[in-house]
């Protein structure tokens, strides 16, 4: 396997702490409300500000998603997407970028059907740099992470409010990458981001790792964003853009003209936050 | 059994029976799912816990349940000696209430105040709100809008007793879209609540806690077939949806080599429709709701929903242990229709006096099936897991009758 594409991420957030700010994680869900759509946002993020994107693998059961979520799944569902399609988006990505990292969000079960060691060679093949898969604990890790690691993908962990010293260093044992931090108790798009017990969590969080530490779950607005971005090292924003998308879609699902154009402008309006944002003191 | 061969001693410290279960879920919830490990690996080696389970399910649930000789439908099938085992006459009329009530003392050792849980067929909903009413702890049942609507009697019995009703209306409204938005709550509600899972699903220990709870029927139809008979029962039979119930009868026998079981699976519409729930017959192995397991899933891993005229067993999954069993050809699966399903429960009405829950009417359909083809002393034992009560609208509208 070449080594061309290899460590985007790392890469990444070097070159964000050498410009002194923090990052914007766009979430999106592939495939939602179509494929065509859905490649089209994906294509502009990178311009509108997006420094790392995560491309949701659409599930039946999104169990730790709220609504928003829930519904842009279903979406890309029915219109017919799938994970190989999924790849297949990535791939098309890579053509006209090689350094905006891709991580894929999902569940475990489309990747345990694809089978897990195809499903690594094909990701990196497509250009996939990260994975988050929200069902899969460390007690359950090895057997797509190991792969995962063997071909050059991180294997991005959930640190939360509920997890304690002893999980923590169980959780950072398999962090690659960066670690996602889970900012609220709660499903996406639920709550609202509390920046200062962030910032508390964050700070117990570094003395057990130097990994960049992204933040997610709570971040709706440019503020939230600009808040989050003082303590972290990016700010994840996933429903909100969602949302985006199914306010613009007409009331039988097609996607009205100006769809991306609004996705696009709320990431640059939530890239415009993060930059704001004082900048944090070196964290290592 | 030599001691080394046991099918009883699952799962490992991990809570994988080979390689089924497990603990697939969002780290937010690995905490929680290690307090109840933790919580219930203390209660179950004191005694006080012990005493206090057994003398509500003798008192409360009105346990043991009887073993009874079924003795017009065994001349009326012509083979194998029927005996049921009566979990229909429990408190609440089925099974469930022996899984919440074990759960429910648990939660209050926790110190838990507020009680979730799913329910399909609402059986277990209001097994939930029952226990959660005796010890005045508040209750909130999510159940699929799909559901509610052919279930109306359980859902005014579970407001009756005091609890909250939450309509789920994702996915198709059904119970595997509940369980997912309990799920949903629970990682929201961390610090007061406690959920009361309905089956031997979900992620470790749960599968393995609501088999032990379940096993009292087991040990209670093995004490009492050897009272009758002077002998082991040569075939047990129980209807699955989860599985609790089967479980709970097999368990006990499960080192027993000369005890057949089999497992009874929902053919809904029939198998070659696509339309049914026997993930053990046609699915194949996947991971759901914290466990890995045998799933009704498309090429792509997206989890199908199931059909079955017994809203109970209507779950494209099925407990880890059984997908185990199946895979080591300890217990036999099967499935029966809808359509074998209503013949049977219109026979038992008929001939035993006893109007089935549709859920053990697949079981009896199978027992129907089976019976003639064996001789007069084979001992054939069927979990009569819940009654028909519930049932009686969804059965008058397949019958073609107005009520």
């Amino acid at each position: 396997m070449s080594n061309f594409g290899d460590q985007r991420i790392a890469r990444r957030f070097a070159s964000m702490r050498q410009q002194g700010r923090s990052g914007l994680i766009t979430f999106v869900t592939a495939g939602d409300p179509d494929l065509g759509t859905s490649m089209e946002i994906l294509r502009r993020l990178p311009a509108a500000g997006a420094d790392i994107i995560e491309l949701g693998m659409p599930f039946s059961d999104p169990m730790a998603d709220g609504p928003a979520i829930q519904a842009s799944s279903q979406r890309a569902l029915r219109a017919g997407q799938t994970l190989r399609r999924t790849l297949g988006m990535v791939a098309a990505f890579r053509q006209a970028d090689g350094e905006t990292p891709i991580v894929l969000m999902g569940y475990y079960n489309p990747i345990y059907s694809y089978g897990p060691a195809a499903f690594v060679v094909d990701a990196k093949k497509a250009g996939v740099d990260g994975l988050i898969v929200v069902d899969l604990p460390p007690e359950e890790a090895d057997e797509l992470f190991m792969p995962a690691s063997a071909v050059g993908i991180d294997s991005i962990m959930l640190a939360t409010p509920t997890t304690d010293e002893a999980r923590l260093s169980r959780v950072l044992d398999y962090a690659r990458g960066f670690v996602y931090y889970v900012s609220i108790t709660g499903v996406t798009g639920t709550q609202a981001v509390d920046a200062e017990r962030v910032e508390t969590a964050l700070t117990r969080i570094r003395r057990h790792t130097e990994l960049p530490i992204a933040v997610g779950f709570g971040i709706r607005t440019q503020e939230q964003a600009a808040a989050v971005a003082t303590s972290a090292d990016a700010a994840v924003v996933g429903s909100a853009l969602i949302g985006e998308v199914a306010r613009s879609l007409e009331s039988d699902g097609t996607p009205q003209r100006p769809l991306v154009d609004r996705v696009v402008g709320l990431v640059s309006s939530l890239a415009q936050g993060v930059r704001m944002a004082p900048v944090r003191g070196p964290s290592v | 059994m030599d001691g080394v061969n046991t099918y009883r001693g699952g799962p490992d410290e991990r809570g994988h029976f080979g390689i089924y279960g497990g603990r697939f879920v969002a780290e937010t919830l690995m905490p929680l799912i290690l307090e109840v490990e933790r919580a219930y690996a203390e209660a179950r080696s004191d005694e006080a816990f012990t005493r206090e389970f057994a003398y509500y399910l003798h008192h409360y649930v009105g346990r043991p349940s009887p073993l009874y000789y079924a003795q017009r439908l065994t001349e009326r099938l012509g083979g194998a000696k029927i005996y049921f085992k009566r979990d229909e006459l429990n408190h609440t009329g089925a099974h469930k209430i022996n899984n919440t009530l074990g759960q429910i003392l648990l939660a209050r050792r926790m110190g838990k105040t507020r009680i979730i849980a799913e329910t399909g067929a609402g059986q277990h909903g209001v097994a939930t709100a029952t226990v959660c009413a005796l010890f005045g702890l508040a209750c909130e049942i999510y159940m699929g809008a799909t559901d509610i609507e052919r279930q109306s009697p359980n859902v005014f019995r579970m407001k009756l007793l005091g609890a909250q009703v939450r309509p789920v209306t994702s996915g198709h409204g059904t119970l595997k879209d509940a369980m997912n938005e309990a799920l949903r709550d629970w990682v929201a509600n961390v610090e007061d609540t406690y959920y009361l899972i309905g089956t031997v699903a979900g992620p470790h220990p749960y599968p393995t806690m609501v088999r032990d709870f379940q096993s009292v029927i087991g040990s209670e139809a093995r004490e009492q077939i050897l009272a009758a008979e002077g002998r082991l029962p040569d075939t047990l039979v129980a209807c699955i949806g989860g599985g609790s119930n089967a479980i709970g009868l097999f368990h006990p026998f499960l080192d027993e080599p000369s005890v057949r079981m089999i497992g009874v699976e929902a053919a809904g519409y029939g198998i070659q429709t696509g339309e049914h729930c026997a993930s053990l017959t046609a699915g194949r192995p996947g991971v759901l709701h914290g466990n890995r397991t045998y799933l009704l899933q498309d090429n792509d891993g997206q989890i199908k929903d199931g059909h079955s005229i017994a809203a109970g067993l209507d779950y494209p999954g099925v407990g880890p242990e059984h997908s185990w069993l199946r895979d080591s050809g300890r217990v036999t699966y099967v499935s029966v229709t809808d359509e074998e399903a209503m013949a049977a429960f219109e026979l038992c009405s008929r001939t035993e006096g006893i109007i089935p829950a549709l859920e053990p009417a697949h079981a009896l359909a199978h027992v129907a099936r089976l019976a003639p083809t064996l001789p007069q002393s084979h001992l054939l034992l069927m979990n009569l897991c819940g009654r028909g009560d519930k049932d009686v609208f969804t059965a008058a509208r397949h019958f073609g009758i107005d009520l």
